[in-house]
């Protein structure tokens, strides 16, 4: 589904990502795991195409498809999917005009028609319950004034409208108590099959107990520095970072 | 010096035309040929004001003294042309003016009904000239403003709305004021008279058009006098052509404990000066001044607010907002007075500007004047960009870069067009927006 080869992009002139390599296949749920500026969000931005990040070598192959030629909405029509770790407020904007123009934009893509007001709030009734959501929150602007915790539902539950075949979830879970950990990763869950495959991208291992990955990686510095099965990030919630950094050190 | 001597120079042909006016009108009352002649000398004194006067520091006015204006003649307009300025779903009294004269066969003042006068200030004044003295002209300060002073000394007719005590006007009342494109550039002179009394309620908007790429001068006075206890809700749609001069004075007299809210959008015009002035004259005044404008290409679009508080616990929520593409000029002057006994007072002031292009420029003046020791006063003045977060964040969810943007400046200029109550002007505003876009977009450098 994704394959990504040598990557390497810098921001502001500073090199981020020195050469990664990761394949994604299609039903797999990878772990991308780091310690702070390893370049985990970086990887998310450069996958979703955040145009302040500039690749300065490899590729990125989605589906067959240069991902690093299309813009940020054609990689969103293609099935890729960011849920943002800080979304972004927009007033004014009616969450859901914002979703429907967003479905629709997918639908038409795809060469579905658009969906008519009916069955768009049976399917948004449907999601909501699904991610425990307040139904009043659909009336309101985009994020707008919504708790930490409201977003990061807000956006699994967008996921869950657009359906897509490749999401990137960056550090959804930091900020959210238990409960609310739990309701984000059952909607992930819920998302789980053959066809669909995930990148978590996360601080703590503590996510993975609710969304259990196929393979982790450990990002340091820019490289993927180790990869595994899902006993990997126990080990790391044991261990910490330190031991794979002084690892990755050149020799 | 030079400057001056050319602005009264400039004004001698302005001076022509009101001593024309004055031989030709022979039946007005003493009160208003009185009236006329002390703001035709205010004129006078005053001249057209050049960047040298501290009102007029951002706008050059030159084009409207260079140019010899001469009176618009007398235009048929048909039904078609006129419906592009009606709001679509206003079935309210409606008085169309073609410059500055009445056309009654394209108005459609209603039936009457009690309490309620809906009427040209030309028949007003024929029938009643003592019911019209307190309040005409008494309401816009021509001493101290050089083109209310001419438009008082000018103006033929115009539109009178009246609503009796303990009255409601029930639906909206539309008035529409159209110039049309002459041979020469021409001049009109509209002029508005909204009296409600004591405990009424009444909405009235008021529309600016100009036919076939008009690149005349309006120069529009409106005086609004809410009576104690009554409501008011203006609005004020400016959609001239891109070539017209418009400068307008709309003045606000609201009394005790009543409510007054204007909402001015300002869109067309090559050069386009509105003057708002609310004087909250009663104690327990509240007054709402909403604006948004949209300037692209080479127009210059000026909003002046005063809101003078004048007694104690009054209130003022003032928003305006700016849109401006392609190498547009945008000024917002905003003064807040608080007279000595105005204590109590509660005023918060807010000032949005979003650049869509480079070039693009907004000049803008807060004036705080507080004279009483117990009061509240906020002020604040943003200029910006479309935020890149947001765009990101809209196209990531599959919504190309097109349509995100025009979402993003829709949401900005409806935080303003929903503050009206009127839902048909909202939508309206909304679909003149949308149609305006790609040509203001289009005018962006490349990003």
């Amino acid at each position: 589904m994704l394959e990504i080869k040598g990557l390497r992009a810098r921001v502001g002139g500073r090199d981020i990502l020195k050469g990664i390599d990761l394949a994604v296949g299609a039903g797999e749920v990878h772990a991308v795991m780091g310690p702070n500026g390893s370049g985990k969000s970086t990887l998310a931005g450069v996958l979703a195409g955040r145009s302040e990040y500039e690749v300065t070598a490899g590729s990125a192959t989605y589906n067959g498809r240069d991902l690093l030629d299309l813009d940020p909405e054609e990689r969103a029509r293609e099935g890729l999917f960011l849920a943002f770790q800080y979304p972004v407020e927009i007033p004014g904007v009616n969450n859901a005009y914002f979703l429907k123009a967003a479905l629709n934009a997918v639908r038409k893509h795809r060469g579905e028609p658009e969906i008519d007001a009916m069955g768009f709030m049976a399917l948004i009734r449907d999601k909501m319950t699904l991610l425990d959501m307040d139904q009043a929150l659909m009336s309101r602007p985009v994020n707008d004034g919504f708790s930490g915790g409201e977003k990061k539902r807000n956006e699994i539950f967008q996921m869950a409208v657009l359906e897509p075949k490749l999401a990137i979830l960056d550090e959804t879970d930091s900020g959210l108590d238990i409960d609310a950990l739990k309701v984000v990763a059952n909607g992930v869950n819920a998302l789980r099959g053959p066809d669909r495959s995930a990148i978590v991208v996360t601080h703590y291992q503590r996510l993975l107990d609710y969304i259990v990955p196929d393979f982790v990686h450990v990002l340091s510095d820019g490289r993927i520095v180790r990869s595994g099965g899902k006993e990997l990030a126990l080990e790391l919630d044991d261990k910490g970072y330190g031991w794979l950094e002084a690892e990755a050190q050149p020799a | 010096m030079a400057t001056l001597t050319a602005s009264r120079a400039a004004a001698g042909h302005y001076l022509t035309a009101i001593e024309r006016a004055e031989r030709d009108r022979v039946h007005e009352p003493a009160w208003l040929r009185d009236v006329r002649r002390s703001a035709a000398d205010a004129f006078g004194r005053m001249g057209i004001p050049t960047t040298r006067d501290e009102e007029w520091r951002a706008t050059n006015v030159a084009p409207i003294a260079d140019t010899p204006f001469v009176s618009a003649p007398l235009v048929t307009v048909s039904p078609e042309e006129t419906a592009r300025f009606l709001v679509p779903g206003l079935a309210g009294p409606l008085l169309v003016f073609v410059n500055g004269r009445y056309a009654a066969e394209l108005s459609a003042p209603g039936l009457p009904a009690a309490g309620l006068t809906v009427a040209t200030i030309g028949d007003a004044l024929e029938r009643g000239p003592e019911s019209l003295e307190p309040f005409l002209a008494r309401h816009s300060d021509s001493a101290v403003h050089p083109f209310a002073a001419l438009n008082t000394a000018l103006f033929e007719d115009g539109a009178l709305v009246a609503v009796a005590d303990n009255t409601v006007a029930d639906l909206p009342i539309q008035l529409v004021f159209l110039s049309t494109a002459t041979a020469a550039p021409a001049m009109s002179a509209p002029r508005v008279l909204v009296v409600l009394g004591r405990n009424s309620q009444a909405r009235v908007i008021e529309t600016f058009g100009s036919l076939r790429h008009a690149s005349g001068f309006t120069n529009a006075v409106t005086e609004v006098v809410v009576g104690d206890g009554s409501v008011l809700e203006h609005c004020r749609l400016q959609l001239e052509s891109e070539s017209a001069c418009h400068v307008g004075c709309t003045g606000f007299h609201v009394g005790r404990s009543s409510r007054s809210s204007s909402h001015a959008f300002a869109f067309g015009g090559r050069i386009a000066r509105h003057d708002t002035v609310a004087v909250l004259a009663g104690e327990g005044a509240d007054c709402t001044l909403n604006g948004l404008y949209l300037a692209g290409g080479n127009q210059l679009i000026d909003n002046h607010t005063e809101i003078d508080h004048a007694r104690p616990h009054g209130t003022s929520h003032e928003l305006y907002k700016g849109i401006l593409g392609g190498r547009a000029r945008g000024v917002f002057n905003g003064r807040i007075r608080v007279r000595p006994d105005a204590q109590k007072t509660d005023a918060k002031q807010t000032n949005r500007a979003l650049l869509l292009s480079d070039e693009a420029q907004v000049n803008t003046k807060p004036q705080l004047e507080i004279f009483a020791n117990d009061v509240r006063c906020t002020h604040g003045a943003t200029v910006g960009q479309l935020s890149q977060e947001a765009l990101f964040y809209l196209r990531t969810r599959g919504i190309g870069l097109d349509d995100a943007t025009s979402l993003l400046v829709r949401a900005f200029a409806a935080d303003v067009t929903s503050r009206t109550g009127l839902e048909p002007v909202r939508a309206e505003l909304d679909r003149l927006l949308a149609a305006r876009l790609p040509a203001l977009l289009g005018e962006e450098a490349p990003r």
